[in-house]
């Protein structure tokens, strides 16, 4: 937790931005999910995105992340223009969890981890048959590779056991550690902690500063105040798909339109919102 | 026997809520006694049926399937009381076994007694013979079902030394090999039928003793002897067969049937796509070899030798499947099942259209490419018969080699790649394609190198196909023939390859022997894939994933499976 207590003067030493989202929009006929988000992380950085169930904030992941394909605006990452789809971006560099964990549940954990490390490696059908000493070499640097992810993430005992069998915390873990095999350098955690107890949420924030230290910038979903306050060098938040107020932890947690976009008028959104926005809510949430 | 009655007698009034259980035993050796004994006996008065059953003191074959029978019941009555009980009384669950063995046993003899009845007209046939074997099984039944439940221990756990495991893996192989080989000996439906369901009984026997699930655990330890001695067995199996062409022909069917089953268990059980055409790419190999064969009915003046033409087949086929696959591929499931279908008729009809009036002449229409030369590579022409060690092998024979090459080439290719990066990726696609499109895995990529492959490995079985059915036309490629490949998959056991060789050997060998059931074989066969779907729906050999798939919700599984993985990876 020394970690922690360092993070908030670190702010001017960040080094080139990874990823620079201007302008974009999503639009899902007449609703718009997310309208004209600015989002730029450096080198470094840990970035918090919150806002209301239903702000958008896992539309402008997916948006991101090439899972959507943004109706405006455009997505640079590491200098250059990232093509909407999800290959491209986990080739450049951007690699994400999900908010409902995606993992691969039949697989075992180390399975899961080498399935990340896919677009890292080569070896194609022929390769496979002949098992010549290049796809030996390969599947042996995978599996070294993927174990010591599962380490890096506390899970190094866990490599033989099935996804499903695991833990809520662990599969959480895991689906982290997968999405480091695909050597990103910017990583977008959506509710990392959501269904976490106050140790477990400790550990998840340990981890995060620790894969920010191993030189990713990170991106971060969350609705626990206290966590993002105290991980995040700068926070977002989105409202009704607009970008609503951006800065750091201090400025973002006494922002008032923040306070009562989450508490003000927060019961009577839920009753006025119309039947159209939250099928929409919903349909991004099992998405 | 009167040992029997006063031991029962004595032990009634003793213990009420085990009434019996000390009769049991008794009850059931003599069952097993005199099972044996009935089988030394004349079974019938007719001697022409059932392939004669009528001698006594020289038991036919029906009778010594019996007798074998008969002494494992013995030995298993003495595995759960009596000499053998220290040794293997802990392991084998031999009471669930006697239960099993013992029922498969009393409907196989009631089954003896109607066919008799049936085949000779009416039950004044029946010798006394199978009577005292009838009585024989249903004592041991009731002495099964009268044995005591007992508390075992794991068998999987069992560590025996690794020379005893391959033994027993050699031991088993023999058995398969002369089992297969005694079965499709026989002419004789009834006597199939019987033998099958005996066959059924001894494998349900295994599986009660948990025999079954130490064999697979020794299979998963000792894979590469099993695979050995797989291709060992089905090599040696034509010099069983004494030059037999009309077993050997059935056998290269299966063969063929079961190296296309398995390309297409890629499609259906690694990548997870539904392929409802794939019959079409084993179409096109054989059209291919066949428009340029040397037959006089060939439309190419072109012939390459032969392994130029597997080439040109298969790749014809994979280029019919990239065409069909790319714009089909990028939608989910139902598409492309529909398209498929669809494409399946297509071959078909332009096979039968390419006649020369409706289109090009390439494939002669209606008529098809009839005498289709047999095979030649370099010298050896595959038409000869060759005799080896003193044993016969005929022209089927040369092909059944052949075949097995393919299928070892084309089963080589199957576990290769599915263990394996791209194996990895089909998987992953399976389990929540979304996932792992954004962990950058190439969805679209993945399945459509899943369909060229498979469509590759059917071009080149079918390439030679066309010489071994000495013709080609429209009408073997039909829709029937993809299902019945899908039903073989879906039978054995998506995924793997144990499962599907014999899902493709039932579906193949039970209407080649069994031509009164091949009329009522559309009805059995669904009849079956619904059972199936209702009681197992991961196929008689479950893959360890399929079956997890098959039970999102059964936690003791999962956590089963975990054990064994950790234990693999130990």
């Amino acid at each position: 937790m020394t970690v922690t207590d360092a993070v908030p003067s670190a702010a001017p030493t960040f080094g080139q931005p990874v990823l620079e989202a201007s302008g974009v929009t999503m639009r899902f006929g007449g609703l718009l999910a997310v309208s004209d988000v600015n989002l730029s992380v450096r080198e470094g950085e840990i970035v918090g995105l919150i806002g209301p169930n239903g702000a958008g904030k896992t539309t402008f992941f997916n948006c991101l992340t090439g899972l959507y394909k943004p109706t405006g605006g455009q997505v640079r990452f590491a200098g250059a223009p990232l093509a909407p789809k999800p290959r491209a971006v986990v080739r450049a560099g951007m690699a994400r969890t999900f908010q409902n964990i995606r993992l691969f549940a039949n697989m075992t954990a180390l399975e899961n981890v080498m399935v990340g490390r896919y677009c890292r490696t080569s070896s194609g059908a022929i390769t496979s048959v002949l098992r010549g000493p290049k796809f030996r070499r390969e599947e042996a640097a995978t599996r070294a590779r993927a174990q010591e992810l599962l380490e890096f993430v506390g899970l190094g005992k866990s490599s033989e056991h099935l996804a499903r069998n695991m833990p809520y915390g662990d599969q959480r873990r895991l689906e982290i550690a997968r999405a480091l095999a695909t050597d990103p350098k910017l990583i977008l955690l959506d509710e990392p902690t959501a269904g976490m107890n106050p140790q477990e949420t400790r550990q998840a924030s340990d981890l995060i500063f620790k894969i920010r230290d191993s030189g990713l910038s990170v991106v971060v979903i969350e609705h626990d105040m206290r966590f993002i306050f105290n991980l995040c060098d700068r926070v977002l938040c989105l409202v009704r798909g607009e970008a609503l107020v951006e800065g750091t932890p201090a400025e973002v947690q006494s922002d008032p339109r923040v306070i009562e976009a989450y508490i003000g008028t927060g019961e009577d959104d839920d009753e006025d919102e119309p039947a159209v926005v939250r099928d929409v809510v919903r349909e991004e949430d099992e998405s | 026997m009167s040992d029997v009655i006063t031991t029962e007698a004595q032990n009634k009034p003793e213990s009420p809520p085990v009434k019996g259980a000390a009769a049991a035993w008794p009850l059931g050796l003599a069952g097993a006694a005199l099972l044996i004994i009935g089988s030394f006996l004349s079974w019938s008065y007719d001697s022409s049926i059932l392939e004669n059953l009528s001698l006594n003191g020289n038991p036919g074959g029906l009778q010594r399937l019996t007798i074998i029978g008969g002494v494992v019941a013995l030995v298993l009555l003495l595995i759960a009381k009596g000499p053998l009980e220290s040794r293997l009384g802990q392991w084998l669950d031999a009471t669930l076994g006697l239960r099993a063995l013992a029922l498969y046993l009393l409907i196989y003899m009631v089954l003896v007694v109607v066919a008799i009845s049936v085949e000779s007209d009416g039950l004044i046939n029946v010798d006394p013979g199978a009577y005292v074997s009838l009585i024989g099984s249903g004592l041991l039944f009731a002495g099964a079902r009268l044995l005591p439940l007992r508390q075992l221990r794991d068998l999987g756990q069992a560590r025996l030394p690794s020379w005893f495991e391959i033994l027993s893996i050699a031991v088993i192989m023999a058995v398969i090999l002369f089992g297969a080989a005694y079965a499709l000996d026989l002419k004789d439906a009834w006597s199939f039928v019987l033998c099958l369901l005996f066959y059924a009984g001894v494998i349900a026997a295994m599986f009660r003793t948990g025999t079954l699930s130490w064999f697979s655990h020794v299979a998963q330890r000792n894979k590469k002897v099993l695979t050995l001695a797989a291709f060992v067995v089905a090599f040696f199996f034509p010099f069983t067969q004494n030059g037999s062409d009309a077993n050997m022909s059935i056998a290269t069917q299966v063969l063929i049937f079961a190296a296309t089953a398995m390309g297409l268990n890629i499609v259906v059980g690694l990548a997870g796509l539904l392929d409802l055409g794939y019959i079409a790419f084993l179409g096109s190999g054989a059209y291919v070899a066949a428009m340029l064969s040397e037959s006089a009915f060939a439309t190419i003046n072109w012939h390459p030798p032969f392994p130029v033409v597997v080439l040109i087949g298969a790749g014809v086929a994979a280029t019919l499947g990239l065409i069909i696959g790319s714009p089909t591929l990028r939608v989910s499931g139902d598409y492309l099942a529909i398209v498929t279908l669809g494409f399946g008729e297509i071959f078909r009809l332009a096979m039968f259209n390419l006649d020369g009036t409706n289109g090009p002449l390439l494939t002669n229409g209606p008529n098809g490419i009839p005498a289709i030369p047999e095979l030649t590579i370099g010298s050896f022409n595959f038409g000869d018969p060759h005799t080896v060690a003193g044993i016969e092998l005929g022209r089927f024979s040369n092909y059944y080699f052949l075949l097995l090459i393919l299928l070892g080439f084309i089963i080589l290719v199957f576990s290769r790649l599915n263990d394996s990066r791209i194996g990895r990726g089909w998987v992953a696609i399976r389990e929540d394609e979304k996932a792992a499109e954004a962990m950058g895995v190439n969805v679209f990529g993945l399945k459509l190198l899943a369909f060229a492959i498979g469509a590759f490995l059917a071009g080149m079985a079918g390439t030679i196909k066309a010489h071994q059915d000495v013709a080609v036309s429209p009408g073997q490629y039909i829709f029937l023939e993809s299902a019945f490949l899908l039903a073989a998959i879906v039978l054995g056991g998506m995924g793997t390859i144990a499962g599907v060789l014999l899902g493709a050997t039932i579906l193949k060998l039970l209407p080649e022997k069994l031509r009164f059931f091949s009329e009522y074989r559309l009805l059995l066969f669904g009849l079956l894939l619904i059972v199936m779907m209702r009681f197992r729906p991961e196929g008689l050999v479950a893959s360890r994933r399929r079956q997890l798939e098959f039970h999102e919700e059964d936690e003791e599984l999962a956590v089963a499976v975990e054990s064994e993985l950790v234990e693999e990876a130990k």
